[in-house]
């Protein structure tokens, strides 16, 4: 006999944060007076009343079977009163209501998970990162891999604060860059128009396909007497929007997608406002299973950062203040004509004083 | 359908070499679990094949749960052949708690719902801030829903529908947040359910909140309508505080990395005290960042509201801009001033947006005076930077005609009827 089916618009909302809090956090909810970096990886809160919590914060691979994430229940059952967190960035936060306990959770966080600890302070963060090949319908390139071999090399980073300041670090698997905007910037870029499957486009919705084109480079034509769709390769920037409207736009291409690297985005409003992130290197190959290109590139920007950046400065900070010259110079990176924006508002990136470097 | 339960030797090669290195690995950590979740190890099979090849063999449609527009990521193998076992292998979205926070009891929870119903794979959490739980089918999704929903868990958005929330820390663990983020992300999530689950806006949605402009629920550029910290008044600072730090960090630390550092140079140092011109403060953070104990916020908190902040598609990045500099989110009135104002803003590009245009789009399409004059918001001069500098304008109040008793009707080619053209 089938199960009576008791589906219908549940709508529960949002779970009861204040039953998931841990004791102290609910406690003093509001009261918190100041914060304390005791050691990397590890932040030391202070209520009004004296009481102190201990977060220990772990790297994680964010994609985790159900038997990790019972491992990472047991440890905060054990030291953490049974609470914890994840971060924006997919790190875990054990809440810790004991310092003598602090310890004993690091080293058990490292013995039992293998996971590191840091990630606070001056460190270079976890990467953020899309679906890829694992999930992801419209991936040119893996997000799980690339970030486990990115975030190998750069493991130091994560675990010392030596950093002038905080780095965030995303990855996107293409161009509509779910990944979002950071320090340093990760993305796939396609350099062919979408090739249309003609038999395969109608069963998409057209006029949405013609309708998310930047360029209005689509529109409608009729192939074989059905409604199909053209597109104008002059027009066409191979951006993949259409690919994401209409599987039968296809853009990606294993032999000449390429990676490019973006530095600088900043979202806070922390001295200067919230900044995007700007081209620093294209052409990068897309080399599974490790991407050793994107490593070594990734790696003279944060070796130029911290040789030149000074404390507080944000990537983006430390080069508006070097100027781009001077980045492209201790960098290495060769400057193109692909670094002059030649899309909507391209002319409020040029550089109108004459403030130049000589 | 194949049987679930055979398990055949898969190797991968190329993903073994993702094995090795410091960082966790989830490729030792999956296939652990293909030991007794053999769609896993085809999942590792169809990556390896992806690596292979530089290509994805994911295919993406739709599957709702009764009821929901939205939630369920559906995706079927192109490799069904070689991995029967993934044929159909989707993710659910869950509303994760506000803030992230998990008890251990609600986190095992979701684990052993997802161990029975579906593969097993958990990632903490997606870019939209989801608890995505990836691999099920046609039928076990629909299983897995009902005994989430039973337990009080309920699907994340997807689509043309506000999305999940999410926001920081705040006041449960950060001195610096100047409103409730969790308290004020349940309510939003919780009041707006409806319209998180069944599409019905030109685009998505996003609120992410944040407690201040540290930003830590990363609002400005990944969210339509980001929600930050901040407060009116004097900043609040503790001398002796202040005093203390400069004897531990010395003059040239303090003047280098707090003073000199302030955007809007409102910062004085006087002796071992500080001078803070409020009236200049832009509240960014930064002094209070490094001076966390001697340098507070305000005591008058509340929040700005910003508006318009996406990535790339389509039109190019857009920044999110100021559109109520102070809101009071203190009490459940205050909060049903904000969603009141939501309301407003979701009627009028409900009505006016274009398929696929984000609300960001939608402003630099109609402006944003128009969007004021439509969700009845007066103009502030801090929603900009500065005032325009082009002089393409119709002042309507010094607009000749109506005042100047000229014909209130402008001669018009064909003689029609002139309906619905009222006087003011």
């Amino acid at each position: 006999m089938a199960t009576p089916k008791k589906m219908a618009p549940r709508d529960n909302g949002a779970p009861d944060h204040k039953v998931n809090l841990h004791p102290l956090m609910a406690k003093n909810y509001g009261k918190w007076k100041y914060h304390e970096i005791p050691k990397p990886g590890v932040l030391k809160h202070v209520a009004e009343n004296g009481d102190a919590i201990f977060t220990v914060r772990a790297g994680s691979p964010r994609t985790m079977s159900v038997d990790t994430v019972r491992k990472v229940c047991d440890i905060a059952d054990k030291y953490c009163q049974g609470h914890l967190r994840f971060t924006s960035r997919a790190n875990i936060e054990f809440l810790c209501g004991n310092e003598k306990d602090v310890e004993p959770l690091i080293a058990e966080i490292n013995k039992v998970l293998g996971f590191p600890v840091g990630g606070t302070g001056n460190t270079l963060s976890n990467i953020l990162h899309t679906q890829g090949w694992m999930h992801c319908n419209l991936p040119g390139t893996d997000a799980a891999g690339s970030v486990k071999a990115l975030m190998d090399d750069l493991y130091n980073e994560f675990v010392k604060e030596d950093l002038p300041y905080r780095v965030k670090l995303s990855t996107s698997c293409c161009t509509i860059n779910c990944g979002g905007q950071a320090d340093i910037a990760i993305n796939v870029q396609h350099h062919h128009p979408p090739r249309i499957n003609h038999q395969g486009v109608p069963i998409c919705e057209l006029p949405k396909v013609v309708a998310i084109c930047p360029v209005a480079a689509i529109r409608p034509t009729n192939v074989d007497g059905k409604g199909s769709l053209e597109v104008v390769e002059e027009k066409c920037m191979y951006c993949g929007a259409c690919h994401g409207q209409c599987p039968s736009m296809e853009i990606r291409d294993a032999q000449t997608d390429t990676l490019t690297i973006w530095v600088g985005g900043k979202n806070s409003s922390t001295r200067k406002g919230p900044a995007f992130m700007k081209l620093a290197v294209w052409g990068l190959p897309n080399n599974p299973p490790r991407w050793p290109e994107v490593s070594a590139a990734v790696r003279k920007i944060i070796n130029a950062y911290k040789a030149g950046g000074r404390p507080y400065e944000r990537i983006g900070e430390w080069i508006d203040r070097i100027g781009w010259k001077k980045f492209f110079e201790v960098t290495g990176f060769p400057f193109t004509k692909y670094h002059i924006d030649d899309f909507k508002l391209a002319r409020t990136t040029l550089n109108t004083s004459t403030h130049v470097r000589l | 359908m194949s049987d679930k339960n055979k398990k055949t030797e898969i190797k991968t090669p190329l993903l073994d070499e993702l094995k090795t290195g410091p960082w966790p690995s989830f490729v030792n950590d999956l296939k652990k679990l293909s030991e007794r979740k053999p769609a896993v190890g085809e999942l590792l099979g169809q990556l390896e094949q992806s690596y292979e090849d530089n290509w994805n063999y994911w295919q993406g449609t739709v599957l709702n749960v009764d009821g929901y527009g939205g939630g369920v990521i559906a995706r079927y193998s192109e490799l069904a052949g070689k991995f029967p076992n993934i044929a159909q292998f989707h993710t659910i979205r869950i509303i994760p708690p506000a803030g992230w926070v998990y008890s251990t009891k609600k986190l095992r929870e979701l684990c052993d719902i997802w161990d029975k119903h579906g593969a097993g794979i958990m990632q903490m959490h997606g870019m939209t801030g989801d608890a995505l739980l990836l691999g099920t089918d046609n039928k076990t999704t629909f299983d897995a829903a009902e005994e989430l929903m039973e337990a009080g868990w309920d699907l994340g958005g997807s689509g043309a529908a506000m999305r999940t929330l999410s926001c920081c820390v705040g006041q449960a663990r950060c001195e610096m947040a100047c409103f409730d983020t969790m308290g004020v992300t349940k309510f939003l999530t919780d009041t707006f359910i409806s319209q998180l689950h069944r599409p019905e806006l030109p685009y998505k949605y996003k609120f992410k909140l944040s407690g201040c402009a540290n930003d830590c629920a990363a609002s400005m550029q990944r969210s339509d309508m980001p929600v930050i910290g901040t407060w009116r008044g004097p900043m609040q600072i503790d001398q002796e505080e202040v005093a203390k730090f400069i004897d531990k960090h010395g003059l040239d630390y303090t003047v280098n990395n707090v003073i000199t550092r302030c955007p809007t140079q409102c910062m004085q140092l006087k002796g071992k005290s500080i001078e803070v011109d409020n009236g200049n403060c832009v509240h960014c953070m930064h002094c209070i960042n490094v001076m966390n104990k001697a340098l507070a916020p305000g005591k008058d908190r509340g929040a700005t509201i910003l508006i318009g902040g996406k990535r790339t598609l389509k039109i190019g990045d857009t920044m999110s801009s100021v559109l109520v500099p102070f809101m009071k989110l203190e009490t459940p009135e205050d909060w049903r001033k904000l969603t009141a104002l939501v309301e407003r803003i979701w009627e009028f590009w409900g009505e006016n947006g274009l398929e696929h245009e984000r609300i960001g789009e939608f402003i630099e399409r109609v402006g944003l005076g128009t969007l004021l004059e439509n969700i009845g918001l007066e103009p502030n001069v801090e929603m900009v930077a500065h005032p325009r500098s082009n002089p393409y304008i119709k002042f309507e109040e010094l607009a000749p005609g109506r005042m100047g008793g000229e014909p209130e009707e402008a001669p018009t080619v064909v003689n029609k009827e002139t309906e619905g053209f009222e006087k003011a």
